[in-house]
């Protein structure tokens, strides 16, 4: 159990390639924080900072109170799941799950006792003797969970561990590292580059972007108050609808002219896909929505709900509107999508920055 | 999947030819150069080794096992055995264990590994007897930079008189060649250990000591199993011109390993029965080395 702290952590790779560019970032103890970010944008690195197998180039990272700077990853009380599970072929799995332990000297019944606990809570008991070329993939998985938990670190590191499973057993193992995580109360710092896992998973969530955070917070106030372009368009799934605002407003939907002044800078307008609406020519709109006017390109059905996508007379960004259930529009109807005043979001143009309308 | 068996798994194509004769015609080549490179002289061998022919080479007189009984009653022949097994065992693990070290040494190389690898592959381009003469030339105790140094450090050097020296002087010579080509073969299978498992050992609390032992080590194993049979093989066989420029099997046979004593028996002393029943005890020893190698040892091995 332990607290870790970043402060403005830096690193450049030979080559003067700048990954990580000063990161600040604290993690409570017991706090489950995923990391989320594009590909390329630093967050192995940083969590491989954080873990010892990576130098840091300045900063400090403390795990518990320690400094950790300069300790090899063995002396940080960490554990780490990798994306390739990275189990050692040679050993089965009982062999490796008490590697590290044994590697620590531990008594051997206390060996025996954290094993078989380990291997009852991701039941994987009848898998001990096997050697992990003997397992499927999930259950390789769990393995490296084992691995990780026999330790019983002060906390965990994870790298995208569930990138190599298939979509449904990616779903499954994301509630069940969840609800260990809440049941042990360890660390976790996750990173993914899936936004649906990082959503779901985190209880603090950071975006980062070509080495930078771009957002730390909630996963609901991510979400709902996107701080700049970036995060406004990397969660959420379709991307929000952006809008450049011109002099004249933006060309194909009408509301106040309170919503679309530029107010003194460019801006761009966001709004999410469920914030939209269909309605129908007759339809009453409420008081200071915006409508736009739109010709559908195409529907994309996803199931229980479908996404209209559709052009503005005047070209510019294509717009996509949630409807429920199955949508029939065929491609070159026009359609008509209104949106509440307080669903858009601002945004500066040029800093890319979220503008807090007071 | 062990695979222990290449094509565990895939199961091969059994070929259909319509034409009879194509197959044979196809397979002949190969046949034909086992034959004539393998099976002729080997039989050759086997035959000779049963007559004992007079010292002119006029007549000759089949003697059935009488060739064998006396090689294997020569205390010389059993001196050469010994002679051999330290030879071979010094020479592959040398051989190894020193290309192993260069070449995890080479793996922590930062700046310039590819010439650092260079440099320590071109050994393998030198002829076996250049080799020889080369350590010969640096070990020759009246004009040898080497000798000259351990002598002026008080060592008595004289491999042309201490049979121990010699053994040591060919062994680091025949060792000295064959590091390369271990060498080239390590570099490769430790770069085929995968990275995240060594941090995952650190991580795991396994000092760099540990981690060689306990991870890499057994993950190459397959390459130093192979690298054992190349060795002995080599060893046994392919020493013989570094033995003769070096040491000639001297002094007072110390260095005489079996194939330089069937050499010497067949070509110098001209027995060619007694020689040829060394061939034969020879080629069933390495039957039988390989064999042993393949039951025992490979059994320990894992296969990724
Ligand atoms: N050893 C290295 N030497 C030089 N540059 C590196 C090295 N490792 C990573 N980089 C660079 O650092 C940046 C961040 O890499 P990193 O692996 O942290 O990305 P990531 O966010 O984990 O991406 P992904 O989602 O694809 O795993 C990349 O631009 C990468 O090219
Ligand atoms: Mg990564």
């Amino acid at each position: 159990m332990a607290k870790i702290e970043l402060t403005d952590v830096r690193k450049v790779y030979p080559g003067n390639v700048e990954a990580v560019k000063g990161v600040s970032l604290s993690i409570p103890d017991g706090s489950f924080v995923v990391l989320v970010g594009p590909s390329g944008c630093g967050k192995s690195t940083l969590l491989r900072m954080v873990a010892g197998l990576e130098s840091i180039s300045s900063g400090t990272v403390e795990i518990g109170e320690r400094v950790v700077n300069e300790l090899e990853p063995a002396e940080r009380d960490i554990a780490m799941v990798f994306q390739n599970y990275a189990l050692y072929p040679h050993m089965s799995v009982r062999g490796n799950l008490q590697y590290g332990l044994k590697n620590r000297k531990m008594a051997s019944d206390e060996i025996a006792r954290r094993v078989d606990a380990a291997a009852k809570m991701l039941e994987i008991g009848p898998l001990l003797d096997r050697k992990p070329g003997q397992l499927s993939g999930g259950q390789r998985q769990r393995v490296a969970m084992g691995r990780a938990l026999v330790r019983e670190p002060a906390a965990f590191l994870f790298d995208e561990p569930l990138s190599n499973l298939d979509a449904k057993l990616r779903v499954q193992m994301r509630a069940e590292i969840r609800r260990l995580q809440r049941r042990l109360g360890t660390t976790s710092l996750y990173v993914t580059h899936d936004q649906l896992e990082a959503m779901t998973l985190a209880d603090k969530l950071v975006v980062l972007n070509s080495g930078r955070i771009e957002q730390v917070g909630s996963p609901m106030d991510v979400y709902e108050k996107p701080a700049s372009l970036f995060v406004a368009t990397f969660i959420g799934s379709p991307a929000m609808n952006l809008l450049p605002v011109g002099e004249g407003g933006v060309p194909g939907v009408s509301a106040s002219d309170h919503l679309l002044s530029p107010g003194g800078r460019p801006q761009i307008l966001g709004v999410r896909p469920e914030h939209m609406r269909l309605v129908a020519e007759t339809d009453a709109t409420q008081p200071g929505d915006a409508i736009f006017e739109l010709t559908v390109n195409g529907v994309e059905v996803v199931g229980a709900e479908s996404f209209v996508y559709g052009g503005l007379p005047q070209g510019g960004p294509e717009v996509a509107v949630r409807v429920a259930g199955y949508s029939h529009l065929e491609p070159g109807t026009q359609v008509r999508a209104a949106t509440s005043h307080d669903a858009f979001h601002r945004f500066d143009r040029e800093s890319g920055r979220r503008i807090v309308v007071a | 999947m062990d695979g222990r068996t290449p094509f565990a798994g895939t199961a091969l194509q059994k070929a259909v030819f319509p034409n009879k004769l194509l197959p044979y015609l196809l397979l002949a080549p190969q046949v034909a150069i086992t034959i004539v490179f393998f099976y002729w002289p080997a039989s050759q061998a086997l035959y000779q080794s049963m007559l004992k022919e007079d010292p002119f080479g006029l007549k000759s007189q089949f003697v059935g096992l009488r060739n064998f009984a006396q090689v294997l009653g020569d205390p010389d022949y059993l001196n050469s055995v010994k002679v051999t097994i330290v030879f071979s065992v010094s020479t592959a693990v040398l051989a190894m264990a020193l290309a192993l070290f260069l070449a995890t040494a080479a793996e922590k190389v930062v700046r310039g590994k590819g010439f650092y690898r260079t440099m320590l592959i071109w050994p393998y381009a030198v002829a076996p007897a250049v080799a020889g003469l080369l350590w010969l030339f640096m070990f020759n105790p009246s004009m040898g930079t080497f000798a000259y140094l351990l002598r002026s450090a008080g060592y008595r050097w004289n491999p042309l008189l201490d049979g121990d020296q010699a053994m040591l002087l060919v062994v680091v010579a025949a060792a000295w060649k064959q590091i390369s080509y271990n060498f080239l073969f390590f570099v490769a299978a430790l770069q085929s250990v995968p990275r995240s498992l060594i941090e995952a050992a650190a991580i795991d609390g396994a000092s760099s000591t540990k981690r060689f032992w306990t991870i890499v080590f057994p993950l190459i194993a397959p390459t130093t199993f192979f690298l054992l049979v190349v060795n002995t093989v080599y060893a046994f066989f392919d020493t013989f011109g570094i033995i003769d420029a070096v040491t000639g099997g001297g002094p007072a046979q110390a260095t005489q390993t079996l194939v330089y004593k069937v050499y010497n028996d067949g070509f110098v002393n001209l027995d060619l029965g007694g020689s040829a029943a060394q061939s034969v005890i020879l080629m069933a020893i390495v039957i039988a080395l390989t064999a042993v190698q393949f039951r025992y040892v490979e059994k320990r091995v894992h296969y990724a």
